[in-house]
């Protein structure tokens, strides 16, 4: 029999043009936007020719909202209306938010939801739809400034962040109608534009602090692989908190109450930050401070000084350090680089810590800002299929455990930290009572044994399970990861086969319903612009759907499918043609998923195809054995 | 040959069914199978293609995970030859292992009272992983050659290297606590 030739999978025989992809680096201060022009990943700057786009927002009494270095001027003259650093707030109840210790000027109204939102001018918000404002910014850069729309884009995230911030990031960005292809983890991000600039081999090391948050991950990097060994961190530790310390300091010494108001506060957040950034180049600084009754204080901070206020802050890093080694397996001779990201690590205190903790020069010679957008730009790039042959590949792990209660209010882990994402598990349980016909299924993510101390990402009941003696039934829970980190859940009892699962909407996370509301509410002609980008998004994926079978059909159909499963396949894509054509966005559905069907067993089996042949240069050795 | 991923982790690494295991062979291919599954290469793909990519992914990664740790792939071995332990009840009653265990126990119950904590528990890690390494010596000769004698040996054998597992585990928790008391 002659041999078959096939292709990579997903990989189309056919050139198609160039689509536009952008990274977009949602950061607590600043964010950016990168795209991959002539071969080169560079950040994309507006009209003015700034690239970084502060992460403020300023919203208005006419219901709009200003953005950027146009917000920046009003965090202090108006601070209630002007949200900064919303994403300490993504994906966060009131109480988490409270407790961070910042002081927030923000009016917090309570919903029926579990997700609050600040009472504004233009009317109240959420952090994921103040976050879908800045994202729109961004947007309308990348489209003005690559003169197209955006097929899709990488978003990055802090590699700590949970299934709660993960999801509602993705939810901001649906909200700004973008289309993710990937959420990526900063410190990965980071990596990847590192590495591939450098050249890079070996165990890397990325300590990335930035403002507001804090990451390290140690990642493998070979020929084109890199691969997360562990990571860990801490989702609400960053520059924001240096600032915070030298704040404390300036009232201690000015004589300030605890009870200053909040245009006094923020202008106390800008003179520290300023004067922390004075103390990189300089070893003292002079601060001047206008009180609100109108006198001055004036004083003097060193360097000195500085450094132990911010000491406790940068101990904080140090042990998510040692757990990433301990995690990872590795032992400090191991590392080859330790790189430092993030603006925080600008702070020469910090390069000087890390460096002595690591027992290596840390490099520095990067731009701690731009990188994760950059990196992110050149994953969005080939992601998007401009790069067919590109080797690389990313391989991330699930930063926190996910789990589930049990009885007493303790955590059963289901997946352990650092596990490689996609991961799917299942584990058995069973019933407490005789007769107990119903589970209420509890989702946690956290390292800690009592529930409490974890996050709870949401709640769910599988009922109907006949009744039967406490232990007898099975429940079985499966946990699936898929490779941006967020979790579905799947209940099922094994003996009489109900079953129940969901897709988890952690409960500090909005639903479906209030996504599709609030896209409506920013559409003129609500219902109908709704319909027709739906009808326009199903004849997208349908064609989609067309040109793949098409030509994996062309490809293997004769060497994979029999001719009875042929002509199933060839009945379904005929019918999903003419439906294609018609306005029936719910028919176009059911003809996909039709289709789907049809041709499961086939899409396996090609999927199968390619693992054999990935592993065809190996097969002799089993023959030997 | 056709992979097929319900029935043998080794076969899915083109790997021979054995205790021994070559490690960077082992990883090396791991890359390999993911350059062909990843989710990451269908991301312009039809949902269909992503949904078995994840899939086929989350396989890869379990089989890499269970066969790079030597009591994962003790366990397997052992289920490859139809005996599955159970973690709740199949316990073992070598009663010196049991003594061993205990003064272990007691040793790192101690451990935040002493002078140097973090160099007693460097030391106690020392020690339980020298004992793990006996164990793991101990499945390499069982699993050489296969018989029920052995098999029944190996499982013992198992037990035995879960507790100094549970033990390791433990001593790291306890290491972060100490790194969060500092």
């Amino acid at each position: 029999m002659a041999l078959l030739q096939i292709s990579e999978p997903g990989q189309s025989t056919a050139p198609h043009e160039h689509r536009l992809a952008v990274g977009i680096d949602l950061g607590t201060t600043n964010s950016l936007v990168a795209t991959v022009r002539s071969g080169t990943a560079e950040t994309l700057a507006d009209e003015q020719g700034h690239h970084t786009l502060p992460s403020i927002v300023h919203y208005l009494p006419d219901g709009g909202c200003k953005v950027g270095h146009e917000a920046r001027s009003a965090a202090t003259e108006d601070p209630q209306n002007t949200i900064v650093s919303v994403k300490r707030m993504m994906g966060r109840g009131l109480d988490d938010i409270r407790a961070t210790g910042h002081k927030l000027p923000y009016e917090f109204v309570q919903t029926d939801s579990a997700v609050p939102r600040i009472k504004t001018a233009a009317g109240e918000f959420s952090a994921v739809e103040i976050s879908a404002d800045i994202l729109k910014v961004l947007k309308q850069r990348a489209e003005a400034s690559l003169g197209g729309e955006l097929k899709g884009v990488v978003i990055t995230v802090p590699a700590y962040f949970d299934d709660a911030q993960r999801q509602s990031t993705k939810d901001a960005a649906t909200l700004a109608g973008l289309n993710v292809m990937r959420l990526l983890n900063e410190p990965t991000a980071a990596a990847v534009a590192y590495g591939l600039d450098h050249g890079a081999e070996g165990i890397h090391v990325i300590y990335d602090l930035g403002g507001g948050t804090f990451d390290v991950s140690i990642l493998r990097l070979h020929k084109g692989v890199f691969e997360v060994l562990a990571t860990a961190g801490d989702s609400a530790l960053g520059g924001d908190d240096l600032d915070k310390a030298v704040v404390d300091w300036i009232m201690q010494q000015a004589g300030i109450a605890d009870d200053v108001g909040h245009h006094q506060m923020r202008r106390l957040m800008r003179d520290a930050n300023t004067a922390k950034e004075a103390l990189t180049e300089s070893d003292s600084t002079e601060i001047t401070l206008e009180l609100d009754d109108g006198t001055h204080w004036q004083g003097n901070l060193t360097r000195e000084q500085f450094n132990e206020l911010v000491d406790p802050l940068i101990k904080k890093t140090l042990a998510p350090c040692r757990r990433t080694i301990r995690d990872a397996g590795i032992t400090l001779d191991e590392i080859s680089e330790v790189v430092m990201v993030g603006g925080s690590t600008r702070v020469p205190r910090v390069r000087e810590k890390v460096g002595e903790f690591f027992n290596t020069q840390p490099l520095v010679d990067i731009d701690p800002d731009k990188v994760v957008a950059i990196g992110a730009g050149i994953q969005a790039d080939i992601l998007a299929g401009n790069k067919p042959d590109d080797e690389l590949l990313l391989l991330d792990v699930l930063p926190l455990s996910l789990g589930l209660e049990t009885m007493g209010g303790l955590m059963e882990k289901v997946i352990n930290r650092n596990t490689p994402i996609p991961v799917s598990r299942a584990q058995d349980f069973t019933t407490f009572k005789d007769g107990q016909t119903a589970m209420a299924i509890h989702v946690i993510q956290g390292e800690r044994e009592l529930i409490d101390d974890n996050r709870s990402l949401a709640r769910f009941e599988l009922r109907g399970i006949p009744a039967m003696v406490a232990g007898a039934a099975r429940i079985r829970v499966t946990y699936q990861v898929d490779a941006d980190g967020l979790l579905s859940v799947s209940a099922r009892e094994e003996t009489s086969g109900v079953e129940s699962s969901i897709q988890v909407k952690p409960s500090y996370g909005l639903t479906d319903e209030e996504i599709t509301d609030m896209l409506k509410a920013s559409m003129s002609h609500a219902q109908e612009d709704v319909d027709a980008r739906g009808l326009r998004e199903k004849q997208v994926e349908a064609d989609r759907v067309l040109e793949a079978i098409n030509s994996a059909v062309a490809e293997d159909g004769a060497a994979l499918l029999s001719d009875a499963e042929r002509s199933v396949i060839d009945a379904a894509i005929s019918k999903l043609k003419q439906t294609r054509e018609g306005t029936d966005s719910r028919a176009i559905k059911q003809a996909i998923d039709e289709l789907d069907k049809a041709t499961a067993d086939y899409a396996e089996r090609r999927m199968d195809a390619s693992i054999n042949k990935a592993m065809a240069g190996h097969k002799i050795e089993e023959f030997e054995n | 040959m056709q992979v097929d991923f319900s029935q043998n982790h080794y076969q899915i690494f083109a790997l021979p069914v054995s205790f021994e295991i070559d490690l960077d062979a082992l990883a090396q291919r791991y890359r390999e199978l993911q350059r062909a599954v990843h989710p990451d290469k269908f991301a312009s793909g039809t949902d269909q293609e992503r949904r078995i990519a994840v899939q086929r992914t989350a396989q890869v990664n379990e089989a890499y995970d269970t066969l790079k740790q030597p009591l994962h792939r003790a366990r397997y071995l052992l289920q490859l030859n139809g005996i599955n332990i159970n973690d709740e009840t199949d316990t073992t009653v070598d009663m010196e292992f049991l003594m061993e265990q205990m003064e272990m126990r007691e040793k790192l119950a101690e451990i935040k009272t002493k002078d140097d904590p973090e160099g007693a528990l460097f030391d106690l890690s020392q020690v339980i992983q020298k004992h793990s390494n006996v164990i793991v010596d101990a499945l390499r000769t069982q699993f050489a050659s296969i018989s029920p004698e052995n098999l029944e040996l190996a499982r013992e054998s198992v037990r035995k290297l879960q507790f100094m597992t549970k033990l390791q585990q433990e001593a790291a928790q306890l290491d972060e606590e100490l790194a969060e008391l500092m």
